[in-house]
């Protein structure tokens, strides 16, 4: 946790005193072309990667019943046995993050009036999930808007976007509420890893810092927005020179701009390399995405060494000679297989 | 490589949505910043033009709460001039037209502010 947090801060910083000490082409033109490269790049490679790792045999995680007899109802969704339905299973836990909705939270009841002692209670435990979802649907509707710096002229769907996000008509600049909910979600998702003593215990280097990397983003993108203004024409005339191979310098910016630019960079650079590739993951997972017909379809291992099969016909052609003169029974006599 | 077919589609999908931003672009001509209209008979705003650029809705919102709930009509600017706090008198004096000023850099940027719900739009001198 605290090397995420220097990690971020360095980072933070190094591109504060780059922007500020003359780097700032190296930070505001250079590292954003290199970013975007190797994350394209690093994305498919690993996609590719995942792709020629064979699954021979059906292993879904199944969470009901099985399609079964023709009375007993089958869990379609939680356990599909046809392509159609394993489609709408994954859409499901794509848009709607489905087997995170099953999240339980266990706690010991140290005097259950049930087990008159300690017990193991589950809960459902929605939280999670509602925060994961937040987080997930603010972040791709902030990444939307961002396209108005991209665009020219601005689509008329990114200003509907813009609109609705901002319907509530506080403030000017107008208050986005995705932006103020992504923050609310990305500082809960953090707390969680720090409070709840189990999630603490097994979080990593490479859980911390994903998260304080986007809270950096997201609190230097707000800190621009509503405090310390950046003026975004000058911003729109930047990005365009990006987006249009011929950078322009970012004179006129503010340095929080190149942080918060930076900050995009390094997420984008760590992302092939990291637990954020469930995005393209969450597709290849032989537990969600194929259908649950082990029973009904037979699956062989595409690699198995051709068998050497000695049917009894066979056998009985061999030792034919030798099993007549025991008195064997034989399915043809010596005298009828020579014809 | 197995299921290729799926894999290459979502390959070509994933590339093809994060690329957007430069193949939308291309063949268009470079952007330039929307230029506006300056006020002909004046060369000084309140503020200069790098603050009035990036802070100028929060000024005008800081003005219409002093005007308004305050009653507070004289503002002091960083260079020490004195203003009237007056959105009609003073702002729109010598910022007069609407559609070479205000509307050509807020449409490019995809800002549609609702002042002019209730104000009155200047559309410049006939």
């Amino acid at each position: 946790m605290i090397a995420a947090l220097a990690m971020v801060a360095l980072i933070g910083c190094i591109a504060w005193a780059g922007a500020a000490g003359g780097l700032a082409f190296l930070f505001s033109v250079v590292l954003p072309y290199v970013a975007v490269i190797i994350f394209v790049v690093g994305v498919i490679r690993r996609m590719v990667y995942w792709a020629k790792s064979p699954v021979p045999f059906r292993i879904p995680t199944t969470g009901g019943q099985e399609a079964s007899l023709d009375f007993i109802k089958q869990e379609k969704w939680d356990c599909p046995c046809t392509t159609g339905q394993t489609v709408v299973r994954m859409l499901l836990e794509v848009l709607t993050f489905r087997s995170l909705f099953r999240n339980t939270h266990a706690e010991v009841l140290l005097n259950d009036p049930v087990n008159k002692g300690p017990r193991v209670v589950y809960y459902s435990s929605k939280w999670l999930w509602v925060f994961a979802l937040l987080f997930h649907y603010c972040f791709l509707v902030v990444i939307i808007r961002h396209f108005r710096f991209f665009l020219d002229p601005v689509p008329a769907c990114i200003t509907w976007i813009e609109t609705f996000d901002g319907l509530m008509q506080v403030g000017v600049p107008r208050f986005y509420v995705s932006g103020g909910l992504l923050l609310v979600a990305l500082l809960f998702l953090l707390t969680r890893r720090l409070v709840n003593e189990r999630v603490r215990y097994i979080s990593l280097l490479n859980d911390y810092f994903p998260l304080l990397l986007l809270i950096g983003i997201v609190a230097t993108g707000l800190c621009m927005r509503y405090f310390d203004k950046a003026d975004i024409a000058s911003v729109k005339v930047f990005i365009m020179g990006l987006v249009h191979l011929s950078p322009v310098s970012t004179a006129g910016l503010p340095s929080l701009f190149v942080v918060h630019l930076t900050f995009v960079c390094v997420l984008l650079l760590y992302f092939p390399f990291s637990k954020l590739m469930h995005m393209p993951g969450i597709f290849f997972s032989p537990t969600r995405n194929v259908p649950n017909d082990t029973r009904r379809v037979r699956h062989v291992n595409p690699w198995n060494p051709p068998k050497q099969f000695f049917t009894y016909a066979e056998y009985e052609d061999e030792y034919r000679e030798f099993m007549a003169e025991a008195g064997l029974p034989l399915e043809k006599q010596p005298e009828k297989a020579a014809e | 490589m197995y299921n290729a077919k799926a894999v290459i589609v979502g390959a070509v999908i994933f590339a093809a949505l994060f690329s957007s931003p430069f193949w939308l672009n291309v063949g268009k001509a470079d952007y330039k910043r929307p230029d506006v209209v300056l006020p002909k008979n004046e060369k000084e705003c309140v503020e200069p033009v790098e603050y009035m650029r990036a802070e100028h809705m929060a000024l005008l919102n800081q003005w219409r709460d002093q005007a308004l709930r305050n009653e507070k009509r004289v503002y002091v600017s960083s260079t020490g001039k004195e203003w009237t706090i007056s959105l009609q008198n003073t702002c729109l004096k010598c910022h007069n037209d609407y559609a070479n000023f205000c509307e050509k850099c807020h449409i490019a940027n995809s800002v549609y502010p609702y002042c002019w719900t209730c104000h009155i739009t200047p559309e410049g001198k006939k």
